[in-house]
């Protein structure tokens, strides 16, 4: 298996020739849905998949290590990362691919265009004929790791030591980012309840759903006059938008049942007009979607 | 095959990643795209250390790794922040710098 | 002795002084102390005569230095006096003519209540012009020059509630301005070719200096000279002058201010010999004036006008006498005392009949008054009888003179310059002989003044025709006095030097040909004026008389030439400023505003539009370094 490696490392043989067009097919790919992707999910997963397309050449380029700290660190950790604060920032939000800045979408393409173009050019000028393989070099401290180790904490030993301290800092940073001070006292549990009742707005709060066929939690309760309160629903979500209103679907339903049910009984038409609910709760909901854009 | 098809590749992904930084509003995704480049950079250290037969390429990515990582960390916390303060994620609506 | 110099100009001085800084107090004794500390003047003056009477023609000159007054290394200014017999000359004239128009004034300001100012300004007047005769370095005498400027503002515009009063006084310093502009030209270039102004080291070096230099001096004093002595073309301001009070014209015109001209050629003579161009240039503005003055003089229905243009003209007889270097520097001297008497005497009659006429100065409302102001009439028909050149009287002496030397200048300059001043002579008799015959012979065609009072012609008080009578004996007496002998030629002599010229043709000849143009002069004008009523309203005359009415044009020329052309130049210079300056550096700002407002959209704020200029900026290092490659 070791030997194997070695020769993978130091010469391509067709196998790796094939692995390469297929798997760098996957990577572009990747990579094009990354960034032509509406939602920001969707990107972080063609962004791990490409990932780990690179880790599989790192190791066929003999860079046993970091092939797996690829996997590990980047799509295992920084990956997850990302995906929490998708998450916090609003997993199903889909972005508007719609450009609003004058010119930046074909500035964009042209600079992009032409710097791809030069550098592969530049690539192609440049003569990279031959080139040495890892072996020896793998070999030489007794396996990749190992080399990799004694460079690191010889060589290199003041850069790693700084990064060290760089990653201390990154960790102190992000919590002070992210830190609130309390800027007033915690309220108590009788003053909460003293301000509740002050409020008028008597606990408990009206539960979520809407008549037991919605009790998704973005989907706001109606009150008793069918206009939907947004208090219902949790904060974050009501912060970022996403509050479903059904309450036109609720109120078609009852329309549609009650009209079933007269139907059934026999009433005359007169009797339903009083019977629809006419428009002012309609007009609630309307208020409702537009609060909710 | 040659293992420069390697740098093509990387040079391909870093122009898609570059691209996306220009053409994204969302900041995470465009924080996305600059990881896509910074991976691509790797991969040109990786095979540069296999064409050299050096391990110090692989050292530096490495390295890159590590600061990568650090970048993120406080890239999203700035992001969170952010959030926090704007509920959007948006980087068109910091657009204080304006006149 | 030279003590005493100083004193000349210190009285009149401190005579303004005291009467300008008196106050009220002396309103009734302040003509007094002015006539006395002018007489003062005159009476030192008159010790000094004598006392340089009794020396040698050669060590007769004086210098007394006050003070210094600037004392710095290569710029040594001293306040110091020369008399010699050239200053002797002008400082009898000034003190002495300068006295009896002081005690003329006492009866003519009589009911001015300004009259104690108006004595200090006369004073003032005097010891202006002592010290410029008296300077013995050009920048003193430009001191000197400056006050006659200043102490003629003030009293050309001493009635200054008078809009045309205080206009004229304006103009005749704005107009004296551009003369002094020309002074001081002079001095300057006097400092940077002879590194001094004094009158001795200036004039002794003249042979070391290039003659350019010379002939641009020379022609910056002609332009002084022509600003104070009313030449052509800064003749303007003399006409107007004539809104001040009768004695300050007298004096302006006999003894002060336009004199000076004349006495800073003759002085600078030395140069003016160095450098023939500017002399000639000299005798031909001397030439113009005198015809140009004449011919005014024949047009003009106010009497003082006409006495103006009369003074112009005889200035112009000076200014040629000077331009004609050594042969005539003491002729013009001689006619300017001998005019300083008659043309004195002429004032101050005008200013008697004026005053028995209720100021009424129109000629063509006067007539007969011969009877009615016998005093006045033959002081006044002496004064004309003198500058007509009537055969003995001092007129005929001086004028014949510079008749003369014009024609001994020799050439064809010679003769032209002498036909000039012949002609002259015969203008002189016919607008003198008009002057006279409309004042005092014909009917009377008096009319009532503004007020609606009958004018009620008398003689004047004894202070006024006292001084007419003195100078009316100046008048018959001077010229003869000097000729016979040549007097006057042997004192001044050794300042000016002398030359006989080489006249073409006699000096018999010359008076001859003078005593028949006088004759058609005054026969023309007694055709004109004495065989038949003048009329009381100017006919409409011919197109010379209409223009001669006017000055000539001269105000219409400066108006046109300078005024308009100014305006015009300097409405261009604003629109060049407007568009071309102004436009050049709005332009720039406005450029420089549009650019930076395109520039601005650039920086919209948006983190993805500075991140593609990044890009880009990326892109195009990466094409260099290519570049650079392929090179």
């Amino acid at each position: 298996m070791t030997s194997a490696l070695a020769a993978a490392a130091s010469a391509t043989s067709t196998g790796e020739a094939v692995q390469f067009w297929l798997l760098g097919t996957v990577a572009v790919i990747g990579a094009f849905s990354t960034i032509l992707m509406k939602r920001a999910v969707h990107s972080a997963l063609s962004l791990a998949a490409t990932m780990i397309v690179l880790a599989v050449f790192y190791l066929a380029n003999g860079a046993y290590f970091l092939g797996i700290v690829q996997i590990v660190v980047y799509t295992g950790a920084i990956m997850m990362l990302f995906l929490f604060v998708v998450m916090l920032v609003g997993v199903t939000a889909a972005d508007s691919l719609k450009e609003t800045i004058k010119g930046q979408r074909w500035l964009a393409a042209g600079c992009g265009l032409g710097f791809g173009v030069l550098l592969i050019a530049g690539i192609g000028q440049a003569s990279l004929r031959s080139f040495n393989g890892l072996g020896a070099a793998n070999a030489l401290h007794g396996g990749n790791v190992e080399g990799l180790a004694n460079l690191i904490f010889t060589r290199y030993v003041f850069a790693f030591e700084i990064t060290g301290a760089l990653l201390i800092t990154a960790t102190v940073g992000a919590m002070l980012l992210t830190h609130r001070e309390r800027t007033e006292r915690a309220k108590t549990q009788r003053e909460l309840s003293q301000e509740r009742v002050r409020s008028g707005q008597v606990p408990p709060l009206p539960a979520p759903g809407v008549y037991a066929r919605h009790n998704a939690v973005d989907i706001a309760g109606l009150l008793p006059d069918g206009t939907p309160s947004e208090l219902t629903v949790m904060q974050t979500l009501r912060r970022r938008g996403q509050i479903r209103d059904v309450s036109d679907e609720a109120l078609a339903d009852l329309k549609a049942l009650e009209q079933r049910s007269g139907e059934r009984l026999g009433r005359a038409p007169a009797d339903r007009a009083e019977a629809s609910e006419g428009g002012a709760p309609k007009n609630h909901a309307e208020e409702g979607e537009e609060v909710a854009k | 095959m040659n293992p420069v098809n390697y740098l093509y590749l990387a040079a391909l992904l870093f122009t898609i990643g570059a691209s996306g930084v220009l053409i994204r509003r969302n900041a995470i995704v465009v924080f996305m795209c600059i990881e896509l480049m910074l991976n691509a950079c790797n991969l040109t250290l990786v095979t540069f250390s296999r064409m050299h037969g050096n391990l110090d390429g692989q050292i530096l990515a490495f390295f890159t790794m590590v600061v990568a990582a650090a970048e993120v960390v406080v890239g999203l916390a700035i992001i969170v922040s952010l959030f926090r303060s704007r509920h959007s994620a948006s980087v068109d609506d910091a657009s204080l710098m304006k006149l | 002795m030279e003590n005493l110099i100083a004193l000349l100009v210190a009285a009149p001085l401190l005579g303004a002084a005291v009467l300008l800084c008196g106050g009220r107090r002396l309103d009734r004794s302040g003509h007094w102390i002015g006539t006395l500390l002018a007489a003062a003047s005159f009476v030192i003056g008159a010790v000094l005569f004598t006392d340089m009477l009794g020396k040698g023609a050669d060590d007769r000159a004086l210098h007394q230095k006050l003070f210094s007054w600037i004392p710095v290394e290569g710029f040594q200014a001293d306040v110091a006096f020369q008399l010699d017999q050239l200053s002797m000359t002008f400082v009898l004239l000034i003190t002495g003519v300068g006295t009896l128009i002081h005690i003329y004034s006492i009866g003519y300001m009589e009911h001015d209540e300004r009259r104690r100012r108006f004595f200090g300004f006369l004073n003032l007047f005097l010891a202006a012009m002592l010290l410029l005769v008296l300077a013995d370095n050009y920048l003193l005498l430009y001191a000197g020059w400056e006050g006659v400027g200043l102490a003629s503002y003030l009293l050309i515009g001493f009635w200054q509630h008078k809009p045309s009063a205080a206009t004229a006084a304006k103009k005749a310093f704005l107009v004296n301005r551009v003369g002094d502009i020309g002074l001081s030209i002079a001095i300057m270039l006097m400092f940077t070719t002879f590194g001094t102004f004094a009158f001795g080291p200036v004039l002794g070096a003249t042979g070391d200096a290039s003659e350019g230099k010379l002939t641009a001096i020379g022609l910056m004093l002609l332009l002084a000279a022509c600003g104070k002595s009313a030449q052509v073309p800064l003749q303007s301001w003399l006409g107007d002058a004539m809104e001040g009070p009768t004695p300050v014209s007298a004096l302006i015109h006999a003894a002060t201010m336009v004199t000076a001209g004349v006495y800073l050629i003759v002085r600078s003579g030395v140069i003016f010999n160095a450098a023939p161009d500017a002399q000639l240039v000299v005798a031909i503005v001397g030439a113009v004036t005198l015809l140009f003055g004449a011919i005014v003089g024949c047009a003009k229905d106010d009497i003082k006008k006409a006495l103006a243009g009369s003074t112009m003209s005889q200035i112009g007889y000076m200014v040629l006498a000077a331009g004609l270097g050594p042969i005539g520097y003491v002729f013009a001297i001689m006619h300017l005392v001998t005019h300083g008497f008659f043309k004195a005497g002429l004032f101050l009659g005008a200013g008697s009949v004026m005053h028995g006429m209720n100021d009424e100065v129109d000629m063509r409302r006067y007539g007969g008054l011969r009877t009615y102001m016998p005093v006045t009439f033959v002081t006044f028909g002496l004064g004309y009888l003198a500058i007509i050149g009537f055969p003995g009287l001092s007129g005929f002496f001086s004028k014949d003179k510079i008749i003369e030397a014009a024609f001994a200048k020799g050439g064809t300059e010679g003769w032209i310059l002498g036909s000039v001043a012949l002609l002259g002579a015969a203008i002189t008799a016919f607008y003198m002989t008009r002057v006279m015959l409309m004042t005092f012979f014909g009917q009377k065609r008096w009319q009532p003044d503004a007020e609606g009072r009958e004018p009620h012609p008398h003689e004047s008080p004894k202070s006024m025709t006292i001084p007419m009578i003195v100078l009316a004996f100046g008048s018959v007496f001077a010229g003869g006095f000097f000729s016979i002998g040549d007097r006057f030629l042997h004192w001044l002599e050794p300042v000016t030097g002398h030359d006989h010229g080489d006249a073409p043709i006699s000096a018999t000849t010359v008076t001859a040909a003078t005593m028949v143009v006088l004759v058609i002069g005054v026969a023309v004008a007694w055709s004109v004026y004495g065989r038949k009523p003048v009329p009381a309203v100017a006919p409409r005359g011919s197109l010379l008389t209409r223009a001669a009415r006017r000055d000539l044009l001269q105000d219409d020329f400066n108006h046109v030439v300078l005024v308009r052309g100014g305006e015009h130049l300097t409405r261009s210079l604003v629109y060049v400023d407007h568009t071309l300056v102004d436009g050049v550096v709005n332009g720039t700002a406005a450029s420089m505003g549009g650019l930076s407002g395109r520039l601005r959209k650039l920086q919209n704020g948006y983190a993805r539009t500075y991140a593609v200029s990044m890009f880009g900026g990326t892109a195009v290092l990466i094409a260099a370094t290519l570049l650079m490659r392929a090179v």
